[in-house]
């Protein structure tokens, strides 16, 4: 099957002006600028597969969002080659552009001050979407994202979620094979966070949309994303399964259990995460788990233990920990 | 081209429908906006009275219809500005833009021509209770109000076309302020708006032909109140097209090259 996202050691590089503070690095600016080059993405590699829903994941300033912009032709690359279904984005071809949508968490298109199903009209237009696909497509998001009682309210008098919900109908009603979401949940609480990714792992499914995600939920990735790419410093660190990430950076499990009466030292068993009243938690090596439990029900009176995988952003910061020590 | 048709049309709709929702709202900025045509009415109303009852051919009637008309022009004047680049290109709306297959330049000429349409159903009244205390002395021709019709379009479009090179140096840079007010300071002086054209010097006069501002301001006026030959109305409306299709080529050329600076520093 061949790839719909294709990039090969792409790079975005900025000439970014630089100087010391006071007035005396000021006066020798006016007559000469020193420039620094910052790498926001520098060199990076890999292809996605038609109907993928991928996670993009690194800290603020790693270059992931700087990849989508080039990734939708926003932004053209300093170097390397991008081809999404066989276009070159920077060409900003208006057929390339209809089979793929940008969905940032912290920008809007739809008006204000209008109920959203005025803007939607003004999609259709733009996107030239035939009247009955419109109408059928649209109704369709709205049951899925349950907006019927808000989309005749005027933008503005909707709450962050509801906005966002109507955000992402506005920017699929065009029904694109390509979605680029950075951040789509920002900002919006649990429920609203678990909706959205319903609708998007919905739309995948309906429409075999590929899907490239950025998100500092880790909800979201784990919910929607069996393969992750991580990037940092513009590089990129990891590409592959979830699961082999966790099994890759992961080499601690958590273990939780309550015990009857208190112990004075745990340290024999494992690292002490915490201790709240009888409620202890420990981290031990993934290969010692079994063992370790043995020992615990054996040689303590405990009421209830767990085992438990570190969490995800735990995984994800020990990776860009690794990656900061390997650069140190 | 149907294509193009739907979404002038939606558009358009839209900006009808936004700004129906602050009908106050724009009518105080219109109100705000006559200020300035009044003072200038009634200092060259004065002057033509103390001078035998004329100013370079202009009465106080022909000082009325000139400066009423202003107030219609002025608004078709008002066009998305180089401050508006500035912003949308800070606040990241330009990337948002950019997503859509269609020139961010068609949705502002149609956004702006839907809005133009609540501006003249707003002027009329206001039209009314101007001629009702001056007294304009107003008498075109059918072809004058013809030639009047399209002219305060093709101003608008002048004036989008020029406005958006302008704005189009904040792909460059993002402080140019000193730059815009420096255009609108010609603007003022070479357009007819500060005062008829004709009551400038002759140099001032030839200079202006040069540019764009008469053709976004003085002529459509002077198309209405002057006494312009039936030749000169279309040989003015021709410059009005010629400045269009220069602007309209001078926006796609320079856009090519500035859309490749594009940092997308906003979002």
């Amino acid at each position: 099957m061949s790839s719909v996202i294709s990039i090969s050691k792409l790079a975005k590089h900025y000439q970014v002006p630089e100087r010391e503070a006071g007035l005396k690095a000021a006066a020798k600016g006016l007559f000469k600028r020193t420039y620094k080059t910052v790498k926001a993405v520098d060199g990076i590699s890999f292809e996605i597969q038609p109907g993928e829903v991928v996670g993009f994941l690194g800290p603020n300033g790693a270059g992931k969002t700087t990849t989508l912009k080039m990734l939708s032709g926003l932004l053209y690359p300093t170097s390397g080659g991008v081809s999404v279904l066989d276009y070159e984005p920077s060409k900003r071809s208006h057929d390339y552009l209809r089979q793929i949508t940008l969905v940032m968490g912290n920008r809007n298109q739809l008006s204000w001050d209008l109920p959203a199903l005025d803007s939607f009209d003004l999609q259709r237009a733009i996107y030239s979407i035939p009247a009955d696909d419109f109408k059928r497509t649209r109704d369709e998001f709205i049951e899925m994202l349950d907006l019927k009682d808000l989309v005749q309210k005027p933008v503005r008098n909707l709450s962050l979620g509801e906005r966002m919900k109507m955000e992402i109908v506005g920017a699929l009603l065009h029904k694109p094979k390509i979605l680029f979401l950075d951040e789509p949940t920002l900002g919006l609480d649990v429920t609203m966070q678990k909706r959205i990714r319903t609708f998007i792992a919905e739309y995948n499914k309906r429409y075999d949309a590929t899907v490239l995600l950025t998100s500092h939920y880790m909800a979201d990735v784990e919910a929607l994303c069996r393969r992750v790419i991580v990037i940092h410093h513009g590089r990129l660190l990891f590409d592959g399964d979830l699961s082999k990430l966790v099994e890759k950076f992961s080499a601690f499990k958590t273990v939780g259990f309550t015990l009857s009466n208190p112990v004075a030292d745990l340290s024999q068993y494992g690292e002490v995460v915490s201790v709240d009243g009888l409620r202890v938690t420990m981290r031990v090596p993934k290969e010692k788990t079994s063992a370790v439990t043995t020992r615990l029900l054996n040689e303590l009176v405990v009421d209830d233990l767990t085992v438990e995988a570190i969490p995800i952003e735990d995984v994800i910061e020990s990776v860009f920990s690794v990656q900061k020590e390997a650069m140190e | 081209m149907k294509r193009y048709i739907d979404f002038y049309l939606s558009s358009m709709k839209l900006a009808v429908l936004e700004q129906w929702q602050y009908p106050i709202a724009n009518y105080f900025y219109m109100i705000g906006m006559i200020a300035e045509p009044v003072i200038y009415m009634v200092v060259w109303s004065t002057v033509a009275t103390q001078q035998g009852g004329m100013v370079g051919g202009y009465t106080p009637g022909a000082f009325a219809a000139y400066y009423i008309v202003w107030t219609l022009v002025r608004n078709m004047n008002v066009v998305f500005t180089p401050y508006g680049w500035e912003w949308r290109i800070r606040q990241g709306q330009l990337s948002m833009s950019l997503m859509r297959p269609i020139h961010p330049l068609h949705y502002d000429v149609s956004y702006f021509a839907g809005w133009k349409i609540i501006v003249i159903i707003l002027w009329i009244p206001l039209a009314f209770a101007l001629s009702f205390f001056f007294k304009p002395d107003l008498h075109p021709t059918l072809i004058q109000g013809a030639v009047f019709f399209f002219a305060i379009w093709f101003a608008y479009l002048i004036r989008t076309m020029t406005l958006s090179l302008l704005g189009m140096v904040t792909f460059w840079t993002t402080r140019v302020s000193a730059l815009f007010e420096l255009y609108f300071a010609a603007e003022l002086v070479l357009s007819g708006r500060l005062v008829p054209l004709s009551l400038m010097p002759d140099w001032v006069q030839r200079l202006a032909w040069f540019f764009p501002f008469r053709w976004a301001f003085g002529f459509p006026i002077e198309s209405l109140v002057g006494n312009m030959a039936t030749n000169d109305l279309l040989l003015g409306l021709g410059m009005q097209l010629a400045w269009i299709i220069s602007g309209a080529v001078a926006v796609s050329l320079i856009w090519k090259v500035a859309i490749r600076r594009f940092s997308a520093v906003g979002g």
